[in-house]
């Protein structure tokens, strides 16, 4: 895992999450995806400022030039279409949380320098991530009919994206009691797409990157 | 003006956070170190979390006291490790946050104790409770884990009903 993708996974789900900002069910709500998401710039600006310019890196970069996981750039926005949805934002968060809350524990507890240095930080942080997407998970699965309905859909058309994170058992041991308890069915195996890594992403991320760079892009070597 | 280092730690130290004006930096305990270096003074500050937006004006805070000491050539510099946690917040700095109404961090997370649906964050039952700032009951109850700040939480009291803020164990 190189440092570009994790700086790359935190960027692009920060990108996600912040347009639920003033639109989530409840103002606790917002403040809570707020700062999930200031969390995730955090990461992602420790670590690409340590690969180089941090502006340059975020906002000069093509698609293909990404090294995000396919799973953070899937749309979850409200009024999104298909993907617009509540639990699609939980059970996205679930997913991600709990392979980033593993993967920084492994490297705070790795080799000495700066993935180690961010990773003491940020798997503190991850860890109130992956408590908050599993009240969640519990809370819809184990809701009413329509947000155990909407959370399984989720689930199932999020799931073989999950399949790009590396050590998926560890991953599958923390996320499948959560389903379990949640009372959602936990999807067979299957389609497994995979390419983040390599820069092909799928539509998308270009959508996405066509707003987060707007304002640097119509305005290069700006400031404050 | 030529001051001495105690001198100048002593106004580093005095240097307040923006978040919780009530703390001093030196209080909220992400003073790392003051040192001369090279013959210009070096300041050393950690983080809260990664991406708290005071540190930034902190940073300037620091270096306009320092300036208005006679050392406009002081650096400040950022460490992340070792990780900062709220068992580093000062007893006075406790004490303070409790006078201003903001209910100080409990015992710290049990890092990596994540099994199952348990994360390994504290209890959020009567175990481990958080005292209401405001009139001390300690029938309160969490409604977000997440606040105005990266560092705080929003709780309410059952007691006299308050909503108060809460610095979470970190």
């Amino acid at each position: 895992m190189s440092m570009l993708a994790i700086a790359d996974d935190a960027l692009i789900a920060a990108q996600r999450l912040l347009a639920w900002v003033s639109r989530a069910p409840s103002m606790e709500e917002d403040v809570a995806l707020a700062n999930i998401a200031l969390d995730q710039l955090g990461v992602a600006r420790a670590l690409l400022s340590a690969i180089g310019d941090e502006d340059a890196l975020a906002f000069g970069r093509e698609a293909h030039e990404f090294r995000n996981c396919l799973l953070v750039e899937l749309p979850d926005d409200p009024g999104g279409g298909v993907w617009g949805d509540f639990g699609v934002l939980t059970v996205k968060l679930l997913f991600l949380s709990a392979y980033q809350k593993l993967l920084y524990d492994r490297l705070a507890d790795g080799e000495p320098g700066v993935l180690k240095d961010v990773a003491g930080k940020a798997r503190k942080e991850s860890a109130y991530h992956l408590d908050h997407a599993t009240r969640w998970t519990l809370r819809l699965g184990d809701g009413t009919a329509e947000s155990h309905a909407r959370a399984q859909d989720a689930v199932d058309a999020l799931w073989p994206y999950t399949h790009e994170f590396d050590r998926r058992a560890d991953w599958l041991a923390v996320v499948e009691p959560v389903l379990a308890k949640a009372t959602l069915t936990r999807p067979a195996d299957g389609w497994a797409p995979t390419g983040g890594r390599e820069g092909r992403h799928t539509e998308h991320l270009s959508y996405l990157l066509a707003e987060m760079q707007s304002t640097h892009r119509a305005h290069p070597g700006a400031t404050w | 003006m030529v001051t001495t280092l105690d001198a100048v730690r002593s106004a580093v130290a005095a240097v307040v956070d923006p978040e919780l004006p009530t703390l001093t930096i030196d209080d909220l305990g992400i003073l790392r170190s003051v040192e001369i270096v090279d013959g210009a003074v070096e300041v050393t500050i950690t983080p809260t979390y990664l991406a708290c937006p005071a540190l930034a004006t902190i940073t300037d805070d620091i270096r306009a006291a320092l300036s208005a000491l006679g050392h406009p050539d002081a650096r400040v510099r950022t460490r992340l490790s070792p990780p900062w946690t709220t068992a580093w917040i000062t007893d006075a700095g406790r004490a303070k946050l409790t006078a201003a109404g903001v209910a100080p961090p409990r015992s710290l997370p049990i890092l990596g104790a994540s099994t199952a649906y348990r994360t390994g964050l504290p209890p959020r039952s009567h175990d481990d409770p958080v005292a209401c700032p405001l009139c001390g009951s300690t029938r309160t109850t969490e409604l977000s884990p997440f606040g105005a700040t990266a560092c705080q939480a929003l709780w309410r009291c059952e007691e006299c009903r308050e909503p108060f803020t809460h610095v979470k164990p970190h």
